[in-house]
Order: structure tokens, then C-alpha cells, then sequence
């Protein structure tokens, strides 16, 4: 067992965005709804999504059980989706929301991985409710699908690793 | 130095960490409680130390000159204040280290392999801090076994899985006298009578670096074969610390070089340090009681407040004279505690949290774990420390503080994260 603090110098950007988050919050008539993370992990995002006839996000929020990195990242992901088409939805790469908060320490990438990959599973969820599969929607989990997924697993053979461990 | 010499990522860094500095312009009142990461030092202990950088006693403690002898005089009158505080036999029982980590390291490897030809059986327990249970897993490496005590839902240690454990191949027991993140005051005498009972060869180790100064305790009246010290913890220096090895116990040194006045550990003695260490023990055992009483009064209007006025709170670790004087372990569910830490930052509290995302891997607390606290409980836990110079008015201030700091995370949270 390796157990290290690290230095966690977030930029400005990411201060700002942890202080003043935009669209955070439960959304009511929200379209569709998905979770990426657990509590386990310590970090676990839901995203709000409303959408209209067109697949035109017209609202986007998000709650955050995270740190600072995670909340920032999820703030300026629900700001680059709103208005977007869920097809250009979708091209936002954790990459991109990384960038857009200008940077995170490299442990903290998992958290924009994280936010990524709870709003590509409420892209999916759309499409499956509404029983369609447009074309430039793979089948297979893209990278920021799989890592949630991954991270979800990993956090519960931790805890239940533990748990034996007493 | 120009910036060249340093790569782009760390100026970054540095740039990044000015701005967030930036951010606490301005502030009104601060309350540094994160004493279990390092102390503010009172000028009294600073006052004490200064004199000995330039104005005496700054030679080599080993040398034939008068700075040499005055430090010679500096480090033994101050290994002689701090073994009548710990109640040790003769001051040779002390040896300097550079801090908690150097002690537990230099006891647990010095006795492992000091021993090793009589058994490699090791027994701690699952709630040390992380310098025991890190040279454990380096002993293990060597070939030694591991045993690690479970702890009950309060931190205290399984008395009778212990004395399972104990054979006559066990070598080295190492318990803390009283956990560092929860406050847990061991049965500590009865827990070290156990070993010796089952194997009276078994050197017992036990970190006592947070009931030092702060619970009374007599080592010589106790069945310890070493025990280590930190100065920061009694808001002394960082960088030094010792430990206590009792008179007629071998150790083997971990670190080669030149021997001063030291046996067990080489290199040039820290004068400062050490006086500055000496003069926080000094200022802790004058009126110890009084001392322990302002800050049992500070914890428990710490602890009272908080779950008095906060919703779904647990305190980790037991309550009342069980428990450390300065202590206060909580857990605020629906609440991530890096975030939280941030917010108080950003409001002059100062405190650490349990949290996996202020470590490296996404494992949370291993003390919070170990008693019982599920996943999401440790990653809201915060830990604090007062201090006898805190006063009502800081206690009064963090209050406000957290209380509006726990209410702007939870605002974040929403209905995720809640099972």
C-alpha cells in the first residue's frame, strides 16, 4: 500500500470554477439524466440534460460529489454543450474540457475523464430511450465511457478489499 | 537561478500556487489546526532556537572549541529535559532523529534486523500512520511477516487478537500509544504487558508522538523498548524528533556515516532543532494540566458544535478522556472533503481531510477505513488539531466557518453521491 499527498497547485481558472460553478444543480424537466463515478471513487458527477425535438441541447446542468478538479471540469463541459447538437456534443473529449479549464495536475485528468464520461452515457441514454441509433454513435464505449466504467470497478474491488482486509 | 533551470510544468506550478495565495488576500481571521501535518512553532520556541544559529553553541558537538562544547552542552541538556519528561532512566535513552518518520524507521528496521536470527515475525496494527505501516511493507519485502491488529469501531486495538499473534517467533511489536488521525488513547501498558507476557524477548515499539506532552505517560513505567517522539506535534520545529531506546537494547543502525555524539544515528546534531524541541517540551509539561484542560475544553467545543449544528455528521474515534486533548475527527456526509478543505481554505481554516482525492491513489483514509467508516464517509472526513494557544474566538470562528463551508460543498453534492 502506497499512500502519498501530493501538491495540488490548481490554476486560477479552476479556483474560479470551484467558487462560481455555472449551471450546477438538479434540473426538473431534464430530458435525460446520467452518473458516472461512485462515492467510493470520491468523485461521482450526474448530468442534466435537456433536449428538444432537433437533438439540440438546450439545457445542460450537473451535480457534483467531487474535488475542485471534478466540479470544474463538469462547469465548463455543461457551458460547451449548450446549444450544441448531441453529435457535436459528443466530439467534446476530456482532452478538450482539460484544456478549457486550463489544465489539471495529472492525477486530476480522471476527473475530466469522469465528467466526459457521464455526458457521453446521457447522450447514449437519449438515444436508447428514444429506441435510435444515429450513424456517428459507435457501438463500441469510447474512451471516457470505459474509463468511468473502469474507475467504478476499480473503487469496488478497493472497497471490497478493504472490507476483507478488517 | 534563472526560471530555465527548472522544468515548465513546476513554474507552472508556482505561478498556479501564487494565484490561489492570491485568493486569501484580504482575510480577517486564520485558525491553523492542521498541527498533524506539520505545527506553527510560538515565538517563545523560536526565540529559544535563534541564538544557536550564530551567537553560540553553533560548532560541532564533537569538537575540541568552545562552540563545540557549548553545542555539546546545548544537545545533552536537551536530550536531559525532554528523557525527565518522558520518563526515561538516563538521557542516553534519546536519540535525535530528523523527525517521527526517521524514529519509527530507525526502531522498527534497526530492531527487525537486530533480531532477525531469532525470529522475523512483526505484529503492528491497522491503524499506524503511514511511516510504521510503509516500514512494514519494506520488512516484508525482506522476508519478515506481517501481522496486523484490527482495530474495534472506536480504534481501540483487539487486545486478544494480539496476544494471538504473539509467539516466540515474534521479534518486534510496534503500537501507537495514541492514533494520530483519531485520537485513540490506547490501553497501551496493558496492550505492551500482553506481548511481554507471551514473549518477553519481543522488543515492543510504540509511536507516542501524539500522546507526548499531551496524555500522561511515564515510558520507564511501561513496558516500551523504544518509543518515538515528534517535535512539531507539541509545536515544536519540524525536522527533528527521537527515539527513545531503552538502556540494554540493541538496535541496528539504518544509516551509515559519521558517529557524534549518537550512536544510532550519524551525522551532524541539529542544535537548533533540538533546543527548539527541548523548549516546546519545556513549554507542554509546564502546567501540563492546565494545558490539557484549555484544550480538551477548545476540542469538545469543537466537537460539540459541529454535530450540534451540522446535519448527518460522525465523529470518528471515541469520546470524553479516551480520546487525545486536541482531537477532532469528523465525517460530513454528502460532503467531498478536498472540496471542502478548499472552501475553509479560502475562509482562513486551515485543516486536513481523509478524502482519496487529496492522495494519490483513490484509496480513502486507512484509519477511517479500518474502524469501520464505509468509502464516502472517510472522503468527507476532516481532521483538526487545537492547540493551547487557540482561543474560544478561533473555535467560534471555524464554526461559522465550516458550517457555511459544508453547506456550499453539500450545495454542489445535490441528490449525487448519496447511496
Amino acid at each position: 500500500m502506497i499512500v502519498s499527498r501530493i501538491p495540488l497547485p490548481y490554476n486560477p481558472k479552476v479556483l474560479e470554477l470551484f467558487r462560481n460553478p455555472k449551471n450546477l444543480g438538479k434540473m426538473e424537466d431534464a430530458t435525460v439524466t446520467a452518473v458516472a463515478g461512485n462515492p467510493l471513487c470520491g468523485d461521482m458527477i450526474t448530468f442534466y440534460l435537456k433536449i428538444n425535438d432537433q437533438d439540440i441541447i438546450e439545457k445542460a446542468s450537473f451535480e457534483s460529489y467531487g474535488c475542485a478538479a471534478n466540479i470544474a471540469t463538469s462547469s465548463v463541459a455543461t457551458e460547451m454543450i449548450k446549444g450544441k447538437k448531441l453529435e457535436n456534443a459528443w466530439e467534446i473529449s476530456w482532452k478538450k474540457v482539460t484544456e478549457a479549464v486550463g489544465g489539471l495536475p495529472t492525477v486530476k485528468f480522471h476527473c475530466g475523464i469522469l465528467a466526459i464520461g457521464a455526458l457521453r452515457r446521457a447522450i447514449r441514454k437519449y438515444y436508447k430511450n428514444k429506441k435510435a441509433s444515429p450513424k456517428w454513435l459507435q457501438e463500441e464505449l469510447s474512451f471516457e465511457e470505459k474509463q468511468a466504467l473502469e474507475e467504478e470497478e476499480l473503487a469496488k474491488v478497493l472497497a471490497k478489499r478493504m472490507q476483507t482486509e478488517e | 537561478m534563472k526560471n530555465g533551470s527548472a522544468s515548465k510544468d513546476r513554474i507552472t506550478m508556482i505561478e498556479n500556487v501564487k494565484e490561489l495565495l492570491r485568493a486569501h488576500e484580504g482575510l480577517k481571521h486564520e485558525v491553523y489546526l492542521d498541527i498533524e501535518n506539520s505545527s506553527t512553532v510560538p515565538k517563545e520556541v523560536v526565540d529559544a532556537m535563534l541564538p544557536y544559529y550564530n551567537k553560540r553553541a553553533y560548532g560541532n558537538p564533537t569538537l575540541t572549541h568552545k562552540p563545540g562544547w557549548e553545542a555539546f552542552e546545548t544537545v545533552m541538556e536537551s536530550a536531559q529535559k525532554i528523557a525527565e519528561f518522558l520518563g526515561c532512566k538516563t538521557l542516553e535513552e534519546i536519540n535525535f532523529t530528523p523527525g517521527e518518520t526517521e524514529a519509527n524507521n530507525l526502531a522498527m528496521m534497526g530492531a527487525a534486523f537486530a533480531m532477525k536470527d531469532k525470529g522475523k515475525k512483526v505484529v503492528t496494527s491497522e491503524i499506524e500512520p503511514i511511516s510504521v505501516l510503509h516500514v512494514s511493507d519494506a520488512l516484508q519485502k525482506y522476508g519478515f511477516n506481517i501481522t496486523k491488529i484490527p482495530v474495534d469501531n472506536e480504534g481501540f486495538i483487539n487486545l486478544e487478537k494480539l496476544e494471538e499473534a504473539i509467539d516466540e517467533e515474534t521479534t518486534l511489536v510496534s503500537l501507537s500509544a495514541a492514533n494520530h488521525e483519531i485520537g485513540t488513547i490506547q490501553p497501551i501498558r496493558d496492550a505492551l504487558k500482553i506481548v511481554k507476557a507471551k514473549n518477553s524477548e519481543t522488543i515492543v515499539h510504540t509511536d507516542a508522538s501524539d500522546a507526548y506532552g499531551k496524555i500522561p505517560l511515564n515510558i520507564q513505567d511501561s513496558d516500551a523498548d523504544l518509543a518515538t517522539i515528534s517535535s512539531y506535534k507539541i509545536l515544536g520545529p519540524r525536522g527533528t524528533g527521537a527515539l527513545y531506546v531503552k538502556e540494554g537494547v540493541k538496535l541496528e543502525r539504518i544509516l551509515e556515516g559519521q558517529i557524534g555524539t549518537q550512536n544510532l544515528w550519524p551525522g551532524v546534531e541539529n542544535t537548533p532543532l533540538i533546543a527548539g524541541f527541548a523548549k516546546a517540551s519545556e513549554l507542554a509539561f509546564q502546567n501540563f494540566e492546565e494545558n490539557v484542560n484549555q484544550m480538551r475544553k477548545l476540542r469538545d467545543k469543537l466537537i460539540d458544535g459541529i454535530t450540534g449544528k451540522i446535519s448527518e455528521v460522525k465523529l470518528n474515534g471515541p469520546k470524553g478522556n479516551k480520546r487525545t486533548p486536541d482531537n477532532v475527527n469528523v465525517s460530513f456526509l454528502k460532503c467531498e472533503g478536498e472540496a471542502l478543505t478548499i472552501e475553509l481554505s479560502l475562509n482562513g481554516v486551515y485543516v486536513s481531510s481523509g478524502s482519496a482525492c487529496t492522495r494519490r491513489l483513490l484509496q480513502p483514509s486507512h484509519v477511517l477505513v479500518a474502524i469501520g467508516r464505509k468509502f464516502d464517509e472517510a472522503h468527507g472526513s476532516i481532521l483538526m488539531k487545537v492547540t493551547r494557544y487557540h482561543k474560544e474566538e478561533d473555535i467560534d470562528y471555524v464554526l461559522g466557518a465550516v458550517s457555511k463551508a459544508v453547506e456550499r460543498i453539500r450545495g454542489i453534492v445535490g441528490a449525487t453521491g448519496v447511496e
